[in-house]
């Protein structure tokens, strides 16, 4: 249970996943901000107004699938790092899951690393696609990867071996 | 003696808001910190802060220390800053006695903002004085100011806010960590914060309290066993966790032995963390002209120590003659920020700390 153990439940992640139609269009944003806290940069950071206007700024985040366009910028502002964006339209067998990764070594493009789950266990291998590092990300890159379709629920972190 | 307007007590996020507000309205601030850098605990604070853009969300925290100091520079000609100082004393007729540079110093403000900030509690445990056991935030502040890791391997006691972040913090470093635990049967910081570090493998132990440490010289295991429903520990559970640091992250309590001094009135306050200074809505206590801002008025979030320093100082000023010219507005958004942020569920405790502190 996540208030207890910081995990959440599958039931917990599907409530604010897209529906797999949606992911299967394009890439969108997955906000996994379960808890009331005062805090709105998610809404400010989107120019798309698909993340919308808190009445409260202590409600949890509520975005329009149809406006959002999987740009990211939400992600590197979000300061409980809660933020995924999913493409299901990547290829056949894989979605492409990009994720806020604040440690190093950072991986490399092409790297295969090891992927875990929201508990930190390792799922399967997947691969970096892509590291996105600019100075406006302030210190928390994206990285992009690739990951087998059966693990979209499951996927949300990586381990990198240092050499 | 020296004479000033205002002067602000610790130069946190609380004291460098009321000294840019206080300032701006036109009175000559003398700001006094200890330290030889202002900032207080923001200049240790690498995570991004959450609250809205009014409070710097999703700047990191040593960027908003910098941002401050910017705003502060700005009101140079208003501001004198004594750094490396230490305030003595806050006595009955309004003086305050400080050191610095070896020198024992007096001085007499017209009002003063009290930003001391808060102390880290303890907890008792069998050989909790070993070398090894520290307060997270002394940690924080060996990793984030001095770039010294504490140790190898560390087992976190508290999964408050603080906790989980200097959890964070220390995997970023490279330090490993056994286990954040916490008496509490839930986690009491953001669930963000919760699942960032959980989701790299580091077990979060609600109901878990710490039974001893053990170590000749120094820490080298730790024994943590489970609590049940009614906080006392089941026999049995004992599990020996090996650890050469274990951070104690259980709370804070207000600074407020200059406002005891000063003989205003304080109660006890368990949801601010201890005994609090009573206030009014513009923070000043009961004793005229001693107002408090930040963590020293009731612990809470850095978010909320801004604005209260920028009402406090923006108070401070009108109540000595210098009334900012747009006062009235000022004031207003400062309470309905204040308001805003601890609206929700997670500002429960908060708002029913502040009905107990309101009313002198």
């Amino acid at each position: 249970m996540l208030i207890k153990t910081g995990i959440p439940t599958i039931e917990d992640i599907k409530s604010v996943f897209p529906s797999e139609d949606r992911i299967n269009k394009g890439p969108v944003a997955v906000i996994e901000c379960y808890q009331e806290i005062p805090c709105n940069p998610c809404f400010t950071s989107c120019n798309r107004n698909a993340i919308k206007d808190f009445a409260d700024i202590n409600d949890k985040p509520l975005i329009e699938d149809e406006l959002c366009n999987g740009c990211a910028l939400c992600i590197s502002a979000c300061p409980g790092l809660a933020i995924m964006v999913v493409d299901g339209s990547y290829s056949e067998n894989e979605v492409l899951i990009k994720i806020p990764y604040e440690f190093l070594p950072l991986p490399k493009e092409g790297d295969t690393v090891k992927g875990l789950n929201r508990a930190g266990e390792y799922i399967t291998d997947v691969k970096v696609i892509k590291v996105q590092n600019p100075k406006s990300f302030d210190k928390t890159p994206i990285i992009h990867i690739a990951v087998d379709r059966k693990f979209l629920y499951d996927f949300r972190n990586i381990k990198v071996e240092e050499v | 003696m020296k004479h000033v307007d205002i002067a602000v007590i610790g130069g946190g996020p609380a004291g460098l808001c009321a000294a840019i507000s206080g300032a701006s309205s036109g009175a000559k601030v003398l700001l006094m910190d200890r330290s030889e850098k202002l900032g207080g605990q923001l200049i240790k604070q690498t995570h991004m802060f959450f609250g809205s853009e009014k409070q710097y969300a999703s700047v990191r925290g040593f960027d908003i220390a910098d941002i401050l100091l910017d705003k502060l520079n700005e009101y140079k000609d208003n501001i004198e800053i004594m750094n490396n100082t230490n305030v003595l004393g806050l006595y009955e007729d309004g003086v305050i006695t400080i050191e610095r540079n070896e020198k024992y110093e007096k001085i007499k403000p017209k009002s003063i903002v009290v930003a001391t900030g808060a102390s880290e509690k303890v907890l008792a445990f069998p050989n909790n004085d070993l070398p090894g056991i520290y307060g997270a935030g002394a940690v924080q502040t060996l990793m984030n100011v001095y770039g010294v890791k504490p140790g190898k391997r560390v087992l976190m006691v508290g999964a408050g806010n603080i906790g989980l972040i200097v959890s964070y913090q220390l995997m970023q470093a490279g330090v490993e960590i056994a286990a954040i635990i916490d008496a509490s049967p839930t986690i009491g910081g953001y669930l963000v914060h919760a699942s960032k570090i959980r989701r790299m493998g580091v077990p979060i132990l609600t109901s878990h309290t710490v039974k001893e440490a053990i170590g000749r010289d120094c820490l080298e295991s730790a024994v943590i066993w489970k609590l049940d429903e009614n906080w006392n520990p089941i026999d049995g559970t004992e599990q020996e966790i090996e650890t050469d640091v274990m951070c104690i992250s259980v709370g804070l309590s207000p600074l407020s032995e200059l406002l005891q001094q000063a003989e205003c009135k304080m109660k006890y306050i368990p949801e601010l963390g201890g005994q609090t200074v009573l206030r009014n809505e513009n923070y000043e206590t009961s004793v005229e002209g001693i107002y408090v801002a930040g963590d020293v008025s009731g612990v809470e979030e850095a978010s909320s120590a801004m604005v209260e320093g920028y009402l406090a100082g923006l108070c401070a000023a009108q109540k000595i003659g210098f009334k900012h010219k747009n006062y009235n507005e000022l004031k207003e958004d400062y309470i309905k920020q204040l308001e805003s942020l601890r609206s929700g569920p997670i500002g429960h405790h908060i708002r029913s700390g502040i009905e107990k502190v309101m009313g002198v």
